[in-house]
């Protein structure tokens, strides 16, 4: 028996803890859909405010995300170096996100000033909807098998 | 608790105990969510950069407008999937409380919580077979985009790609999230935690259901907010 006793060392926990940690995921999921009904309504020309709200979604996923791992799987009431093993090598995530889409928008702009045809692409607009959506369709299946 | 006086860590590592203070399956446990989050990261990454490669991209709140048995054309964006979020996120709540149950030995506690963790996870796998089912009705699936860009310019078939793959890869996290859950409740109704004299299973499942609500988190941002 003497080790199953282990468990009982966290500390922390309880249903208090557990209500209060309820209603934060869900007043921030509602705060998330708020900005999201809102954006709706944000023309697409407004870029800055369009960029600022879903930075603020972002803001409030990480909090969400902390919450769920600290408190639901209980990560903050374990030893600092599990803690550690854990957290430390998701850091590589910050390097991860910076490179790659910075390399996406990179290549955006070298297609953009080099690829006139990329960018021709991105300004013609679509005219009827539901047809047009079909025509496409299709076109992208031919495209496909022609660029292979 | 009074009873427990954790070492200091420098001693943790002097041998005679579990250095990380939790047995070897949690653990483990954590090392494969933190390897299946690289998963996940990778693909939500690679999503990222086609999208920062490209000059348009479709609006979530067109794609996903429709609900069950509403009237045709009706425009609801954002409504289904909330709907959805908040079927995960209180699944996650009783999965804390059947491991909480499990602390205190409460096999009832236990085996009710784990029930309705299990339906809050069938409820959220139909969800998504709904969906999944309208947008393939729309003419969407691999390969297939009839959805446009928010600028009205004509879309590739990056976004149903990425779309179908990782609300995919999730799906499939959450069905076997709730078979695990389902043998965590027929070895909780057959007495064999009991047995073990304690209910240290029921963890390493909980640690999974939440990561999968975790994961859920992420694409819900990604795919329906911005």
């Amino acid at each position: 028996m003497s080790h199953t006793a282990e468990h009982n060392e966290h500390a922390g926990g309880g249903t208090k803890e557990i209500i209060r940690i309820t209603v934060i995921l869900t007043v921030l999921t509602i705060i998330e859909l708020i900005i999201g009904f809102w954006m709706i309504d944000i023309p697409l020309s407004s870029v800055g405010v369009r960029l600022a709200l879903k930075g603020t979604i972002v803001i409030l996923m990480m909090a969400k995300a902390f919450y769920i791992v600290a408190y639901f799987m209980h990560l903050k009431h374990e030893m600092k170096n599990l803690i550690m093993t854990i957290v430390v090598p998701l850091a590589l995530f910050i390097w991860f996100i910076i490179a790659f889409l910075y390399d996406g928008n990179s290549f955006k702009n070298l297609r953009n000033t080099y690829d006139p045809y990329f960018k021709e692409q991105s300004t013609i607009k679509v005219e009827k909807k539901e047809h047009g959506a079909a025509d496409k369709h299709e076109g992208t299946k031919e495209e496909k098998k022609t660029s292979h | 608790m009074a009873t427990t006086a954790t070492a200091p860590t420098t001693k943790s590592w002097g041998g005679g105990k579990s250095p990380f203070n939790v047995e070897y399956g949690k653990v483990m446990m954590w090392y494969f969510l933190m390897s299946d989050a690289f998963t996940f990261g990778a693909f939500l990454i690679s999503y990222g950069t086609i999208r920062f490669s490209t000059n348009g991209w479709p609006d979530p709140n067109e794609v996903f407008k429709s609900f069950p048995f509403a009237p045709e054309g009706m425009n609801a964006p954002l409504v289904f999937v909330s709907i959805m979020t908040f079927i995960l996120i209180i699944s996650s709540v009783t999965m804390v409380l059947a491991v909480q149950a499990g602390h205190n030995m409460d096999k009832k506690g236990v085996v009710k919580n784990l029930i309705w963790t299990i339906i809050g996870g069938i409820a959220f796998l139909s969800c998504q077979a709904w969906e999944w089912n309208h947008l393939h009705h729309e003419g969407a699936w691999w390969g297939s985009n009839p959805f446009l860009n928010h600028d009205g310019t004509a879309s590739s078939t990056n976004f149903t790609n990425y779309f179908f793959t990782i609300t995919g890869f999730h799906g499939f996290h959450v069905f076997s999230g709730v078979i695990i859950n389902i043998i965590m409740l027929i070895m909780a109704m057959t007495n064999k935690f009991e047995e073990r004299g304690h209910y240290l299973m029921i963890e390493k499942a909980g640690l999974y259901w939440h990561f999968v609500d975790l994961v859920w988190v992420f694409v819900f941002t990604c795919f329906y907010l911005i």
